[in-house]
């Protein structure tokens, strides 16, 4: 039984721990919120370490229900410590006022236990709990604060829509699952392998695409991001942006590799459009934007359409891409939201402008220098780091014939390039605007550091073993 | 050779120097600057003396895989060795020229300068191409920062402009460079110089690469980022632009599209010779009508890298090497003649020719350098302009004939706007007070100036210093391309022989 449970144990450990730690919670009150907090952040650190052994490799566990392998164990190793950074952004932003209770942190290990079910999943049944799991938290965090309208706003349009989205995914699981008679993975790709596949298994497909597409934020079904992001609090968009979007490019990227990997010409055309549109509505719509959080949405929606590039590529050379990419974009847009949560009027509030970034570097140079990295990282402009996973994603483009989508990708950067200059144009030469408040948040500042230091040219040292681990983890949904 | 090495010294230098650098003050700033590119000056002089033109080809050879498909490759052969001194050599004298003309935010300003250094530095020794895409690339963030933070007036847009145009422009060669990556499995510079790539590629792949070096250079008629960004970019800004970064769309066309793609170019040669010719004639026309000084020597430069397309497109040895002598000369003529604006620049704060004239009788010592740049840029014998222009104008008519009449209208008509230049600003009567009564050049003015006209002499005089370190390199570039080389109209036809005592010949 034990060995059973093994390749489960960072899943076993977090649930166990979460639930330990809500009872905990509900005792405790307000006053207990603090050290809550950094009992979750240990526990996703003793899970990311848990990862070693059996859960890399285990291979399919409870009758290929969930399965253990490094993949899965790729993607948990990014998303764990992206939740844990979330929970520490939220540590010093909420705490002023008494909004801070201890469920914040107990519902972001939920959700990470989601996370980590929806990467491993090889079932249809157990992506769907994997990806409610992390839905079902991911409404109440975006409505955390009930003092701000637009937090309230977010999370019910998160909710109604979300909600519509999982409905789209159930059908094309039931479609899936009527015309083969299977859940499984393995037998959805041996369905799709027995010759050209049926209308209704073709629809199911579009279906099933379609609710992945929705959790991932990529167009046509983004519609909800700007205004989530905007008016979620500040540490949810941070989490929002980085682990819960990783976990669901993952997801697709498994679905459309092991369980549609026969269908790959059927779901090709689509992951194709997807992509595209994401990255020129991505980056043209962020053009007007005034408020930073609905700039990086769109940024993220346009991050997403690469990180695509690589998946419509497909074949192990392009599920590594979409690892590597995925992995890099979470350390420059958690890097990205930190630097927001430090922007803070001299009364402390949170400002959220673009204008409010005037002159930055004249007033906090090394603030606006880790800003600057970020916003050119996320350009892809080298020799920052952002660079290397964009030539990642177009070079299997390009090895699997795809030229012209790599092209139109590459020109996509072009436009995008504009709105990550004009941040840096805002900090770097505009006038020096009202000052922000000095914020004493070392192991903030710390992370800001790690993470700028990552993406920059230092960050080409990490290709090696990146690199191999993302090849790896490719081949083993192989 | 010495097991150090040197290259990566050479380009890690100024980066340190730069980092360190934001964290002094402005005095501190502008001293470390100074030291850091004096010590490279001093590096790249050795490597001038220890580099042996008749060795190996590629020479300081460094090679440390990083992972993947990139490796930390560097080497030099001549061509990149004489545009590397070309670097070292502009850079004190950019640090030198802001000296004074720069007081905001000095540690930033130099910091930006130093990592521009380390970057292009990077471009001429990288041997990986993926590491010189890195390098190519990375140049845009500092020259970004240097245009829009401590230009002029419309500095935002014409950086926006510098930075959007050129990034568009290599986008799509890094996609060709994926595609060459993947057909020949290397991404080593050297290797993918002898790989023969499919003639019907190498078409897309020439184009993909023109759209980068074609920006770069700029070719007419992508140049129109040139202009702005010169004119809003503070003097160090131009100088370092018109000296150095142009000079890597011609490196570009040397190093990757002539040995690697020669059916592709040999496909193109009529393109090529047309942009050239109308760069040449148009942009000389309109430099001829400009009102703002460095708006002029812009348009100028964009007529001398025409000349520059002309000779290495004519795919002979004249034309190669006349084309490096006009990047090299260009290179040290354009940033005199900026450096000349910016001293009557900071003196009276505006670049409109008509708010000076007579400068000849209150500074005789700026008259008579300015003049020797004039000379230069026009192509007087003795002086820099002339090597290159002659060479690459030799190689042309080789080439073609027509060519060859649109460059040399060029040199007429450069003769007219810059002798016309010259004379609006240095002579004629003194009708403004204010310009009559501005001081001579200061000593720290003569230490900028001067020794560039001693190198635009000696270029003038004795090229062979200069075209020696790059003989063997053409010479190698010329048995890859000799086969596509255009068959010019003009070669020689011998007649009918003769018999001897035709011609009144006795025994």
């Amino acid at each position: 039984m034990i060995a059973r449970l093994a390749p489960l144990l960072p899943e076993l450990m977090l649930s166990i721990g979460a639930t330990i730690l809500m009872i905990v919670a509900a005792f405790a009150g307000r006053r207990g919120s603090a050290w809550v907090s950094w009992l979750s952040v240990a526990l996703l650190i003793a899970a990311t370490f848990a990862l070693i052994g059996a859960p890399s490799h285990a291979g399919p566990v409870f009758d290929g229900i969930v399965t253990a392998d490094l993949f899965g164990a790729f993607g948990k190793a990014i998303i764990f410590p992206s939740a844990a950074i979330a929970i520490i952004a939220a540590h010093g932003w909420f705490e002023r006022g008494a909004e801070h209770a201890s469920e914040y942190a107990v519902l972001i290990l939920f959700s990470a236990v989601g996370m980590s079910v929806m990467v491993s999943a090889t079932s249809l049944i157990s992506l769907y709990v994997g990806l409610e799991l992390v839905s079902l938290a991911s409404y109440v965090l975006a409505a955390y604060r009930p003092t701000d309208e637009r937090s309230a706003e977010a999370g019910l349009k998160y909710f109604v829509l979300g909600a519509l989205a999982s409905g789209i995914l159930l059908y094309g699981i039931s479609l899936l699952y009527g015309f083969t008679g299977t859940a499984s993975f393995a037998g959805l790709a041996a369905a799709f392998g027995r010759g050209a596949p049926s209308l209704g298994l073709l629809f199911g497909l579009v279906f099933v695409l379609a609710g992945l597409a929705f959790k991932a934020s990529v167009v046509p079904f983004h519609m909800w991001t700007p205004d989530v992001y905007e008016g979620a609090p500040t540490p949810v968009t941070a989490f929002f942006a980085s682990a819960p979007k990783a976990a669901a490019v993952l997801l697709a990227t498994r679905v459309c590799l092991e369980a549609l990997g026969p269908a790959t010409d059927a779901w090709r055309q689509i992951v194709i459009f997807a992509a595209l549109a994401s990255i020129f509505l991505g980056a043209i719509a962020a053009y007007g934007q005034t408020n930073i959080k609905r700039l990086l949405a769109y940024s993220s929606i346009n991050n997403v359409g690469f990180a695509l590039i690589g998946l419509a590529a497909a074949g192990p050379r392009g599920a590594s891409s979409v690892l590597f990419y995925m992995a890099v974009y979470i350390v420059m847009t958690l890097g990205a939201f930190l630097c927001v949560l430090w922007m803070r009027d001299e009364k402390g509030r949170p400002v959220e402008s673009i204008e409010s970034l005037s002159g930055l570097s004249q007033t906090r140079p090394a603030f606006a220098a880790a800003l600057a990295i970020f916003m050119f990282s996320l350009a892809g402009v080298p020799p920052l780091f952002g660079f290397w996973p964009k030539l990642l994603v177009f070079n299997a483009a390009v090895a699997s014939g795809y030229v012209a989508l790599a092209v139109a990708g590459i020109l996509g950067t072009v436009i995008g390039a504009y709105y990550y200059l004009k941040i840096v144009k805002v900090m770097y030469m505009d006038e020096p605007a009202a000052p922000y408040a000095r914020v004493r948040q070392p192991i903030q500042g710390a992370l800001i550091l790690i993470a700028a230091l990552a993406v920059s040219p230092l960050g080409y040292l990490l290709i090696g073993p990146l690199g191999s681990i993302t090849d790896k983890a490719a081949e083993s949904i192989f | 050779m010495s097991g150090l090495p040197l290259l990566t010294i050479l380009i890690a230098i100024p980066l340190v120097a730069g980092l360190v650098a934001l964290f002094l003050n402005a005095n501190g700033a502008r001293w470390l600057a100074l030291a850091a590119t004096l010590i490279d000056l001093a590096l790249g002089a050795y490597l001038w003396i220890a580099y042996d033109p008749s060795g190996a080809q590629w020479q300081f050879v460094e090679h440390m895989p990083v992972a993947g498909s990139i490796s930390w490759a560097l080497g030099i052969d001549g061509i990149a060795l004489v545009l590397i001194q070309l670097t070292t050599f502009l850079m004190p004298i950019c640090i030198g020229a802001s000296w004074r003309a720069i007081e905001k935010r000095v540690p930033e300003y130099m910091a930006a300068f130093l990592l521009m250094e380390a970057l292009m530095l990077g471009v001429f020794a990288a041997q990986d191409l993926f590491l010189f895409y890195i390098f190519f690339e990375g140049g845009l963030i500092p020259m970004y920062l240097i245009i829009g933070i401590w230009g002029g007036a419309e500095r935002i847009k014409a950086s926006y402009k510098f930075f959007l145009y050129t990034l568009l422009g290599s986008v799509l060669m890094l996609i060709a460079m994926l595609y060459m990556v993947g057909a020949a499995h290397t991404t080593s510079i050297p290797s993918l110089m002898a790989f023969n790539f499919p003639v019907d590629a190498q078409k897309w792949l020439f184009l993909a690469f023109l759209a980068s070096f074609a920006v770069k250079l700029p070719m007419w008629p992508v140049h129109t980022w040139l202009p702005d960004a010169h004119v809003q970019a503070p003097t160090a800004g131009s100088v370092i632009l018109a000296g150095v970064l142009l000079k890597l769309g011609g490196y570009g066309f040397i190093r990757f599209s002539l040995p690697m793609f020669p059916d592709g170019s040999h496909q193109f040669v009529p393109l090529m010779f047309v942009l050239s010719g109308i760069a040449v004639v148009y942009t000389s026309l309109v430099a001829l009508v400009q009102r703002d000084m460095k708006k002029l020597i812009a348009y100028s430069s964009v007529a001398h890298m025409g000349f520059v397309t002309f000779g290495l497109f004519a795919m002979n040895r004249q034309g190669i090497e006349g084309a490096m002598i006009v990047m090299l000369s260009h290179g040290l003529v354009s940033g005199a003649l900026f450096l000349c604006v910016g001293v009557v620049y900071d003196r009276l704060h505006t670049r409109e020719i008509d708010r000076y004239g007579g400068l000849a009788d209150n500074m005789p010592g700026y008259a008579l350098l300015f003049m020797v740049f004039t000379m230069a840029s026009v192509g007087l014998p003795g002086t820099s302009g002339f090597v290159g222009e002659f060479l690459s104008s030799v190689g042309t008519y080789h080439a073609s004939t027509w060519a060859a009449i649109a460059a040399t209208t060029g040199i007429i008509l450069g003769a007219a706007y810059m002798l016309w230049l010259y004379w609006r600003i240095c002579f004629g009567t003194q009708r403004h007070k204010d310009a009559a009564a501005m001081p001579d050049l200061s000593t720290r003015e003569w230490w900028l100036l001067a020794p560039i006209a001693l190198a635009v002499f000696w270029m003038g005089i004795y090229p062979e210093s200069f075209i020696r370190p790059i003989r063997g390199d053409v010479g190698r570039l010329l048995v890859r391309i000799e086969r596509v080389a255009p068959q010019g109209d003009s070669q020689l036809t011998p007649g009918p022989g003769v018999p001897r005592a035709a011609h009144g010949a006795t025994q």
